[in-house]
């Protein structure tokens, strides 16, 4: 199986690989929404960690739609389910090299762009910590999505209809996290609330996104 | 080690293509299968190679043991020829492709980007991975288009080194590989017959998905 993460992750680093898409449009948006709001420090302040988990989880559901697209394109889906690695390993190895070239670095860039939003001071190691935490549950969710879309020509659209719903209970616990951070509350419980959303999905979604791929390969 | 296929139907798209086709390949043996364009070559194909399910009718040998091969060849464009064959032996747990590289004429163009591959390169490549399957039935859909008459002759060659060692080849083709020993089997008669409703209902909710 380490075999098809070096293969995935060499693929992201070569040229027209995709990666930096997602960090180039997290620092866009971190650039360009003070810009738009206006100068007015404390209500950047009051804002920025909803837009940087904003903006974290619409970076990551940029690339989603190569996930499974390009190996179903290439044929290398097909020969991938008549080899020895079952469907669930090679769903769960492509979410995780889909975490390790798109989440990671958004969630190790988050912390510089809070300085651009005026992010308080307190809250830098709860943005940190909850990125880490939280993303994992956005590539896979991210990774049924692209399963159950994968045969579809333009499927981008569907995917992101199917999976921000799903998206939505990360999104709150973590912004919420980042929030009570910035006041100086006490965090355990939304974190906990994100262990617990990420646990769940990387137990149950390699399965669910394997039965998915399976049918659609029909 | 054989591979019996017996009262095999198939269906694509919930049309039912072939059915009661039934046949055995032993160890050492090849069969050719023919028939018109869209006559179910590749449907039964994928069906014994496990990618999709039958209608009806027993397949012996399990898909773990067949190395299948049909238009697309898995290949990435931006990594190197040898990187491509090193991914798919490493997947099935081998190492070393010397030996695929040289039977199919690929050892000089091991350092190349895929990319720059002719159409005809990028297929013995595909072809290339069979090799280091190590698996013993190759299931093989129209396996020579694109190949020149020299890389034609070739794998057959491969094909014929592979059913010396035991193993077995089923390809669907159009020309001929100059297989003398090969056994034929002709998909015509198997046309199927039963009403296009019954596949849907076989395949119950799995049709949402069609």
């Amino acid at each position: 199986m380490s075999a098809l993460l070096i293969r995935d992750l060499r693929l992201a680093f070569r040229a027209g690989g995709g990666f930096g898409l997602g960090l180039g449009f997290f620092l866009i948006l971190a650039v360009l929404v003070p810009l738009g709001v206006g100068p007015d420090q404390s209500t950047l302040g009051l804002i920025a960690p909803g837009i940087l988990w904003v903006g974290a989880l619409l970076a990551c559901l940029l690339s989603l739609d190569r996930l499974f697209a390009l190996d179903f394109e290439d044929g290398s889906l097909d020969l991938l389910a008549t080899s020895p690695i079952p469907m669930e390993g090679v769903v769960a190895i492509k979410a995780l090299a889909h975490w390790l070239t798109t989440c990671l670095p958004l969630a190790l860039a988050a912390p510089l762009l809070g300085v651009l939003l005026n992010l308080p001071i307190t809250a830098y190691a709860a943005l940190l910590l909850s990125l880490l935490i939280g993303t994992p549950a956005l590539s896979m969710i991210g990774a049924f999505g692209a399963a159950l879309t994968v045969g579809l020509k333009r499927g981008g659209l569907l995917l992101s209809l199917l999976v921000l719903p799903l998206y939505v209970p990360t999104l709150v616990f973590g912004a919420q996290s980042v929030t009570r951070a910035a006041q100086g509350l006490d965090i355990t419980t939304p974190l906990a609330l994100l262990a617990g959303i990420t646990a769940g999905s990387l137990a149950l979604l390699p399965f669910a996104a394997a039965f998915a791929l399976r049918i659609n390969l029909r | 080690m054989d591979l019996r296929v017996t009262d095999l139907a198939v269906a694509r798209g919930g049309i039912p293509l072939l059915e009661g086709v039934s046949f055995t390949l032993n160890a050492g043996e090849a069969l050719v299968l023919r028939g018109p364009n869209g006559c179910g070559k590749t449907t039964l194909l994928r069906a014994i190679a496990g990618l999709q399910p039958a209608l009806q009718g027993q397949i012996t040998c399990p898909p773990d043991q067949i190395a299948y091969a049909a238009h697309a060849d898995g290949i990435k464009a931006t990594l190197t020829v040898a990187e491509n064959l090193q991914f798919w032996a490493a997947i099935h747990g081998h190492r070393g492709i010397d030996a695929a590289l040289q039977s199919l004429n690929l050892a000089d163009l091991a350092d190349r980007p895929a990319q720059t591959l002719s159409a005809g390169q990028k297929r013995r490549l595909g072809l290339a991975r069979l090799l280091v399957t190590k698996r013993w039935l190759w299931v093989l859909d129209e396996p020579t288009v694109s190949l020149d008459t020299a890389s034609v002759t070739l794998f057959a060659e491969v094909i014929r080194t592979h059913l010396a060692t035991g193993g077995a080849a089923l390809i669907a083709t159009h020309i001929d590989l100059g297989l003398s020993e090969a056994a034929r089997l002709d998909l015509t008669p198997y046309k199927a017959q039963m009403p296009a409703d019954l596949g849907f209902d076989d395949l119950g909710f799995d049709g949402a998905f069609l």
